[in-house]
């Protein structure tokens, strides 16, 4: 029944405020049968009932997850998630990194990686990071580490200086990093380049000339509203040179 | 709450970039961004896009009495506002330094180059002219609100219409539209501002920077003018040395620029007045281009319509007579395990690829649990699933198990 309910809807889209109501199954001996769904983005639980409190299309994956698949720009920092920030702040042994989401998160200066108490990593203000949350809850201060479990940086820490940052939105993010991006493709063919996307909706590109760092930067925010053929065509055409 | 920072990196490249003649957006170094003027359904109201800023001027008028050291003349009244819509660094209420430097300039521009005809406003003279007022609100901000509210105060003020006042002794009576036709503004001139932004000392020269290359310019200098080439207004802010020739050369492009911006203006203008004259469509909604969501359409699910009207009258009646059948949906056990998502490592949520197979499995499920589902799941609710299932206990034994489950879920509410 609780599965019932949300499959005849996988795929429409679903306005914040839509109630997915169901009635446990019962089994033979009366006892409430345990059915089991995980609560994506969008969807939250209200006591008997789900809420939807997004709007967009709601998604399923295999065996029992939902989620709502939404276009926004706003980051909620989310425990794991790899993003790029900028340091703002120095203050004692943290640094205070913009995300973009409502609240700056902090960064402790041993969470790079061989840093120790003597040898501290080079970040200055404006500095951009590459870095992972390891706390992110809506009523703390969220934290991140540029370091994987094993104290290995794993891609992660500061940025060299070349290169530029641009925002762009929530999904065209997620559509960036699914694999096998369809957009990350086409963009491999065009010229070599350096993106670093983060899920914070930040993406940084470098590429060996400003000029062609330009271009690819704005091919990513163009294909926030294009179809796969539109984007093809004007892919062809950037190669093409007839920009 | 704080604007976003600006890292080291962006700076270094906006910096690079202008230094090699590019900018972010793709424009020359001389080039507006598009501007797009709409006009409201009232009088006087006006939206301009400068790119993806954007600002609403709104014109009112209302009889007052006059300043005592000008008794014949009307007064203009601008009131700029940067609401946090604009941009989250904007503050509601607060006085910023920017605030205070927009208004002021707008002022300058509109105001004091008497580009309006103030005298043309007053009534009776010391006793009532009409003030003019003008709101200037900025909608999204990314650069160059000074150009922007420029041309939507001018293009209000262009487009506003005062009611006509008729005088009879010292009586004034106000006619509604509907009984004379409202005046326009004597205006003289149009002044509009042009930006400059100057980066390395002045070495750089930007015309209309958006909002990153406004953080990283060195100063602005903003010249008013109109299309007569007569200079409203001049100001270079940001502290940089410029040469005599350079500022010459700016007002050389801000002609250019004025003259077609004027002109885009008046079409505008036009447009709407004849949009008006031929009752056609006008306003901002008729502005914004249409558009429908279809490819999202979907074939409706179907469902059995065919004794709706027999069974919803018989569960009517049904309810009526015994009223404790009703069913109340039973206490349910919250759901467990509803969860958050993203507590694990990386977000490793697919796209659409698996779709296509969960909702074939699904049409077969409902295929397979027969008449009782197709009916539950249809939109009218717990009514229907009760009706069915006593009426035809035989057929629900030879469905599925979850068939099998709806009778029993009643006996336990009875």
């Amino acid at each position: 029944m609780m599965q019932s309910c949300f499959k005849n809807k996988i795929g429409d889209v679903v306005l914040p405020g839509d109630i997915f109501s169901f009635e446990l199954p019962v089994t033979e001996d009366g006892s409430v049968k345990a059915e089991k769904i995980i609560c994506g983005p969008g969807l939250r639980r209200n006591g008997d009932e789900v809420l939807v409190c997004k709007s967009g299309i709601l998604r399923h994956k295999q065996p029992n997850l939902y989620w709502i698949d939404s276009q926004q720009k706003r980051y909620v920092p989310a425990k794991g998630e790899s993003v790029i920030g900028i340091v703002t702040a120095k203050s004692g042994d943290i640094f205070k990194v913009d995300v973009g989401g409502s609240e700056q998160a902090s960064l402790s200066y041993l969470a790079f990686e061989g840093a120790t108490k003597r040898n501290r990593p080079n970040v200055q203000v404006g500095d951009l990071v590459y870095a992972q949350f390891i706390i992110a809850n809506k009523d703390m201060e969220p934290e991140l580490v540029c370091i994987d479990s094993n104290g290995k940086a794993n891609g992660m820490g500061v940025f060299g200086a070349d290169g530029f940052l641009f925002k762009v939105s929530l999904g065209l993010v997620r559509r960036l990093l699914a694999p096998q991006s369809e957009i990350v493709k086409d963009l491999e063919k065009l010229f070599p380049s350096e993106i670093v996307v983060g899920m914070n909706g930040c993406v940084w590109v470098k590429a060996k000339t400003v000029q062609q760092t330009l271009i690819v930067a704005n091919l990513i925010e163009s294909c926030e509203n294009m179809t796969a053929q539109q984007r093809q065509a004007l892919f062809k055409r950037v190669a093409d040179g007839n920009l | 709450m704080k604007d976003t920072p600006l890292s080291n990196c962006e700076r270094q490249f906006l910096l690079k970039a202008v230094e090699e003649k590019k900018r972010v957006d793709g424009r020359q170094t001389y080039d507006y961004r598009n501007i797009k003027i709409t006009f409201g359904t009232e009088y006087g109201c006006c939206i301009v896009d400068l790119g993806k800023t954007r600002i609403l001027a709104q014109v009112s008028c209302e009889l007052v009495p006059p300043k005592d050291s000008r008794p014949t003349e009307g007064i203009l009244f601008f009131n700029l506002e940067l609401s946090p819509m604009a941009s989250p660094a904007f503050e509601l209420g607060r006085q910023s330094e920017l605030l205070v430097k927009l208004n002021r300039q707008l002022e300058r521009c509109l105001r004091n180059s008497k580009c309006i005809d103030t005298e043309s406003l007053c009534v009776i003279s010391g006793e009532k002219v009409w003030q003019i007022r003008v709101d200037v609100h900025v909608l999204n901000h990314d650069g160059n609100l000074m150009d922007a509210a420029s041309i939507a105060a001018i293009a209000a003020l262009s487009h506003f219409r005062r009611p006509e006042v008729a005088i009879q002794g010292r009586d004034i009576t106000v006619f509604t539209p509907e009984e004379r036709d409202p005046i326009p503004l004597s205006i003289y001139h149009m002044p509009i501002c042009v930006s400059f932004a100057f980066f390395q000392q002045g070495t750089y020269l930007l015309v209309d920077p958006c909002e990153r290359e406004e953080r990283v310019m060195d100063g602005l200098l903003v010249i008013a003018m109109n299309k007569h080439r007569e200079i409203c207004s001049i100001q270079s802010s940001g502290g940089i040395m410029l040469l005599k020739e350079q500022v010459l050369r700016c007002s050389k492009i801000a002609s250019v620029k004025v003259s077609e911006i004027t002109e885009l203006i008046n079409k505008a203008l036009d447009n709407d007045k004849r949009a008006r004259k031929e009752g056609g469509k006008f306003g901002f909604a008729e502005s914004m281009p249409k558009e429908r969501i279809t490819a999202l359409k979907k074939d409706e699910a179907p469902v059995e319509m065919t004794d709706v009207q027999d069974t919803a009258n018989e569960i009517i009646s049904r309810t009526e007579a015994q009223p404790d059948i009703v069913k109340v949906p039973s206490p349910v056990v919250p759901a467990p395990g509803t969860g958050q998502v993203g507590e694990g490592l990386l977000n490793t949520w697919g796209l659409e690829e698996e779709e296509d197979e969960e909702e074939e499995q699904h049409e077969k499920e409902e295929m397979s649990t027969g008449e009782v589902m197709v009916l539950s799941d249809s939109e009218e609710d717990d009514v229907v699933i009760l009706n069915p299932d006593a009426n035809k206990p035989k057929r629900l034994e030879g469905g599925s198990k979850k068939g099998v489950e709806a009778p029993k879920k009643q006996k336990t509410s009875h």
